[in-house]
């Protein structure tokens, strides 16, 4: 028999839990719902437009009625349930009906908190929370002219908004000076406010409400300070209380809500939580976002797959009121050690202010333009070091420039038929239609339906927005990024994991972190293979079906299914025997073209897969090595002619750089890194957008770090100076080391350094020379193994398989 | 044992041949068949053609009864050939059979799925 799971409360997160739930386990339990209201699940967010005359009912239902019934789901509408009994397991519902558990979900939101002044229950004083006080208020519309809201926050302000779009006269009582003071700063409110009044809405400010006026309906409202306010309708928006009661009844621990750990359970272990109703290490919370991730947890215990963990969230505010654009998130007042970046233009409306600390965003109040909300928050979540972007922060992201910086334009401002995806030639109506025609609530769902950012991902910025703007606050994106669609674990979870377990194969990841596929899939196995041989490099072996098909051949695959062969030119420098050899393997086998690569090797293309071993070979006789221009790993370091021919050379570049492609060759990273050496500051070797560079000086050598080409260009951040070659070999396998460690797999070292800040492995490098000695030593002995090279491995019979047929059938 | 074989199959190799997850290809008069080992020790063959713009499925990831294309990643069913959802498009699929440790082909693609694009 089916486990019985039964749900209290028919609103946004219990139902979002059993969806989540449904997809990891659709036939566990034999469910059944209880909800206080006659309806089946709605979004209450949307609560504002319908009042506002936006959106009718029926375009903000979730989950209809015939949903439930597929889902084989018991369905109980207008039943509150008035009992849980713990002993014997079961709750018991107003119209009488009982239904027993084995689990218990509770999900009861909150009840809006009405102020208990004389008169507060008089008709015509209502909350504003469900779809019932929405009617009543739009029956007042329709009869009477005048209302009161009282409470300037973002609740009571929207349902201002909405009782003037019906045509009603409208006064904000709100306690203190400035409205909305939980999401802004005095300056922005002061904007807000304006932009209200111009709205035609009317404020009392500084309002203490001792009575509500009236025989049976509501006629006026009177304050401290003895004067009265004739009115037809008030709306308490003062707050919510976390909707407890019949969890205290049922002898739950409570405090301000039902107190949960990070399984999302209570202190009876069958009995779960998730919701408004909830208390998580101390914080309630009152918006979507959060309570989607701890539905998320919650449907993962309850599939008992038992790894997700809930551990709080960061939450964003936007005001849904149409014309004013409005975004509030962290810690936007700042004081203490915490500095502000500001920019103001009350003529034209616009309010911007960032909180910083540690040249990190605290928090962020922007109002009038909000665009760059969404990036601000991004770079707050995750801990972004700003320093490199202080001076233009403000202006936006688009303000730094248009190729490649991510893409994060103002995606609101698009038309429908600009490009958002260049790759794969996606416009941006085509991402609005398939989110809103086919439900994509994912950037993921958006790659797979659209193509858009499923190439080189440059445009995922930009996808998020789109996605951002088009389901307005239901999106959040997720703080850290899952592995892959095989897993919750995040990138560094799984590194953790393998490092704390002493996991050393592909096979253990999978069984430890019960991965829901038998084998994972091409984005994750990659990935662990990598974790693995970066954590245990003397014990893990490499699993040659985890790697992509570049990396298994040693050679680049081409679009008719052939391969590139580019041999190491160590430092850029060859010899005529050399170019001799590759000009006959050319000839002998044929190839399709010669060319010389941006990274000052030869390429030999079009190579037949079958091919490859005798090419190898006949290389390999000539003393030509694998250039790993396939890999995750080494690829060039690029120098120029330095002091031995140049005129202006201060030191011997190019052996300098053969010395540094001798040492690192041959090591697997978690994305491709390349170096080079100028021999003085001209910089010819273009050293300055390398994952490594040294600019020879005259007094030594300056070492560059976190640079590329490619998609977003980045020029390097100096690390520091040293004198010695020695030393410049030390710091460049410590430097590549740490990455190798630290890094996320396809995290190049640009990207990586944004994360964790120059300061990081300047303290790690520079301060620390204990520590740097250890990585370098580190790095030598993962070396030790990878240091083989894999051409002649494979000329000497190596993998044979990959190269023939089975078996060969008919002429 | 032979008897239960009608004349189309043909014994091909050893399972042992084929790396789990990997794969190997056979060579036809007219092109390629991948044959695909899933790591529960079971054989799937494809015409060796991606349905997007023949890239090589051999080529590719075995994970699951899947592989991914090694070109732009398309996903394609080993049972059936066909793309997983949302790209559509179908490589054909033939017949084996394992008995003992010896794979047999059949080289007449099963039916349901009409290769699309002519080379
Ligand atoms: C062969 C070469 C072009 C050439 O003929 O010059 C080349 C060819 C490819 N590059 Fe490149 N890149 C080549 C130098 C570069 C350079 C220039 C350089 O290294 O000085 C860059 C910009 C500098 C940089 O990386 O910082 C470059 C930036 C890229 C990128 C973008 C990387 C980024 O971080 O944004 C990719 C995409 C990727 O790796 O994901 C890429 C990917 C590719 C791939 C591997 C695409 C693929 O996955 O199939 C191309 C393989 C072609 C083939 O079949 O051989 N290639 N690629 C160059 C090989 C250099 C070598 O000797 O190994
Ligand atoms: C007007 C309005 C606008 C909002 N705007 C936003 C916004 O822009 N962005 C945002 O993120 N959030 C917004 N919110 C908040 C958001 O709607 C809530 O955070 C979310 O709905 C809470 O989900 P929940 O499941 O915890 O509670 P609810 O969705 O309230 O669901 C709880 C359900 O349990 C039922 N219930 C209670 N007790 C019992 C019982 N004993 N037996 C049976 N059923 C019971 C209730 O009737 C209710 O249907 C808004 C809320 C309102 C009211
Ligand atoms: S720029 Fe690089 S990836 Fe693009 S076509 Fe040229 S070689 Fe290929
Ligand atoms: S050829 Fe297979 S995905 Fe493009």
């Amino acid at each position: 028999m089916k486990e019985r799971l039964v749900l209290i409360g028919n609103g946004m997160a219990g139902i979002r839990t059993l969806e989540e739930l449904l997809r990891l386990e659709p036939d566990k339990y034999d469910i059944t719902v209880f909800g206080a209201e006659p309806h089946p699940n709605y979004n209450r967010i949307l609560l504002s437009p319908v009042l506002a005359g936006e959106k009718a009912f029926d375009e903000i239902v979730l989950n209809g009625r015939d949903w439930y019934r597929e889902h084989g789901i018991t369905l109980h509408t207008g039943a509150p349930v008035t009992r849980i009994d713990r002993v014997r397991r079961q709750v018991h519902a107003a119209d009488g009906t009982e239904a027993p558990y084995d689990r218990l979900l509770i999900a009861t939101g909150s009840d809006p908190f009405i102020i208990p002044v004389p008169g507060s229950d008089l008709e015509g004083v209502v909350g504003f929370r469900d779809i019932q006080d929405v009617e009543t208020m739009l029956q007042a519309a329709a009869r009477y002219r005048r209302a009161v809201v009282i409470g300037g926050g973002l609740l009571g302000l929207e349902a201002a908004n909405g009782l003037i779009k019906q045509g009603m006269d409208v006064t904000v009582v709100h306690l203190l000076d400035t409205l909305m003071e939980r999401q802004l700063d005095r300056p922005a409110a002061e904007l807000l406010k304006g932009s209200l009044e111009q709205k035609g809405m009317k404020f009392r400010m500084q309002a203490q409400t001792e009575a509500i006026l009236g025989q049976e309906r509501v006629q006026g409202i009177r304050f401290a300070d003895g004067s009265e306010l004739e009115t037809d309708l008030v709306v308490m928006a003062v707050g919510i209380r976390p909707s407890i009661g019949l969890a205290e009844q049922a002898g739950l621990y409570c405090e301000r809500g039902i107190v949960v750990d990070d399984t999302m359970q209570t202190y009876d272990p069958r009995i779960y939580a998730v919701g408004e109703c909830v208390q998580h290490r101390g914080q309630c919370y009152g918006l979507v976002a959060p309570l989607f991730e701890q539905a998320k947890v919650c449907a993962n215990h309850l599939a008992e797959l038992g790894y997700g963990r809930y551990q709080g969230s960061v939450t964003s505010t936007k005001l849904k009121v149409t014309g004013i654009d409005l975004f509030s998130a962290g810690d936007f007042l700042g004081g203490g050690d915490s500095e502000e970046l500001l920019f103001q233009d009350p003529a034209g409306g616009v309010y911007k202010k960032l909180v910083l600390r540690d040249n990190r965003i605290q928090g962020a109040v922007l109002y009038g333009d909000t665009v760059d909300g969404a990036w601000y928050f991004q770079l707050m979540r995750s801990g972004t070091d700003i320093s490199e972007l202080r001076s233009s922060l403000l202006f936006g992201q688009h303000h730094l420039g248009d190729s490649g910086h991510g893409g994060q334009n103002q995606a609101s401002a698009m038309s429908d038929d600009a490009q958002v995806c260049d790759c794969n030639g996606v416009c941006k109506g085509d991402i609005v239609a398939a989110i809103t025609g086919k439900g994509l609530f994912t950037v993921d769902d958006v790659k797979a339906h659209t193509k858009a950012g499923a190439s080189c991902g440059s445009c995922i910025g930009l996808v998020e927005q789109i996605l951002e703007s088009t389901l307005g606050s239901d999106y959040s994106a997720p703080e850290t990024k899952p592995l892959c669609s095989c897993t919750d674990f995040t990138h560094d979870q799984v590194k953790a994991t393998i490092r704390n377990e002493h996991l050393v194969t592909v096979r253990q990841v999978f069984d430890k972190m019960a991965w829901r596929t038998p084998d994972g899939c091409h984005v994750c196995r990659p990935a662990i293979n990598y974790y693995l041989l970066a954590a245990w490099p003397e014990e893990a072996e490499d699993d040659p079906q985890s790697r992509f098909i570049n990396e298994r051949v040693h050679g680049n695959i081409q679009k008719d299914g052939t391969f590139s062969v580019i041999p190491r030119i160590w430092g850029g420098r060859t010899t005529p025997q050399e170019l001799r050899a590759i000009a006959d393997a050319a000839e002998r086998f044929d190839v399709g073209e010669v060319h010389f690569t941006g990274g000052q090797r030869l390429n030999l293309l079009g190579v037949k897969k079958q091919d490859l071993p005798a090419i190898w070979s006949f290389l390999s006789e000539h003393g030509l090595v694998s250039g790993h221009a396939y890999g995750k790993a080494l690829r060039t370091v690029k120098t120029c002619v330095g002091s031995e021919w140049c005129r202006f050379g201060t030191q011997d570049s190019t052996g300098l750089g053969i010395r540094l492609e001798e040492l690192t060759w041959g090591s697997w990273m978690p994305h491709k890194f390349k170096m080079a050496v100028s021999g003085c500051p001209r910089n010819c070797a273009e050293a300055t957008i390398k994952d490594f560079g040294v600019v020879c000086i005259d007094s030594g050598y300056e070492l560059h770090i976190g640079g590329n080409g490619g998609v977003r260009v980045r020029a390097t951040d100096v690390l520091c100076r040293v004198t010695s070659e020695e030393e410049v070999l030390e710091y460049a396998a410590a430097f590549t080391q740490l990455y190798r460690e630290e890094a996320r797999y396809l995290e190049r070292t640009a990207p990586w350094l944004e994360r964790v800040g120059l300061n990081f492995v300047r303290e790690r490098l520079v301060d620390d020379e204990v520590g740097r000695k250890a990585l370098y030593q580190r790095f030598l002995v993962s070396q030790q193994r990878s240091q083989q090279d894999p051409w002649k491995a494979r000329a000497g019979g190596e993998q044979g398989y990959e190269f023939e047929p089975l078996k060969q059938i008919g002429a | 044992m032979s008897r239960s074989m009608n004349d189309d199959w043909m014994e091909v190799g050893k399972l042992a041949e084929i790396p789990p997850l990997g794969s190997r290809v056979v060579q036809i008069p007219d092109g390629e068949i991948a044959l695909f080992r899933t790591s529960d020790d079971q054989v799937f063959a494809l015409r060796n053609r991606c349905p997007h713009r023949q890239g090589p499925l051999a080529d590719g990831m075995v994970h699951g009864h899947r592989v991914t294309c090694p070109l732009h990643n398309w996903i394609l069913e080993l049972e059936s050939g066909e793309a997983v959802a949302p790209d559509v498009g179908c490589a054909p699929r033939y017949p084996v059979r394992l008995q003992g440790d010896v794979v047999y082909l059949s080289l007449r693609p099963a039916t349901g799925c009409e290769e699309k694009s002519a080379a």
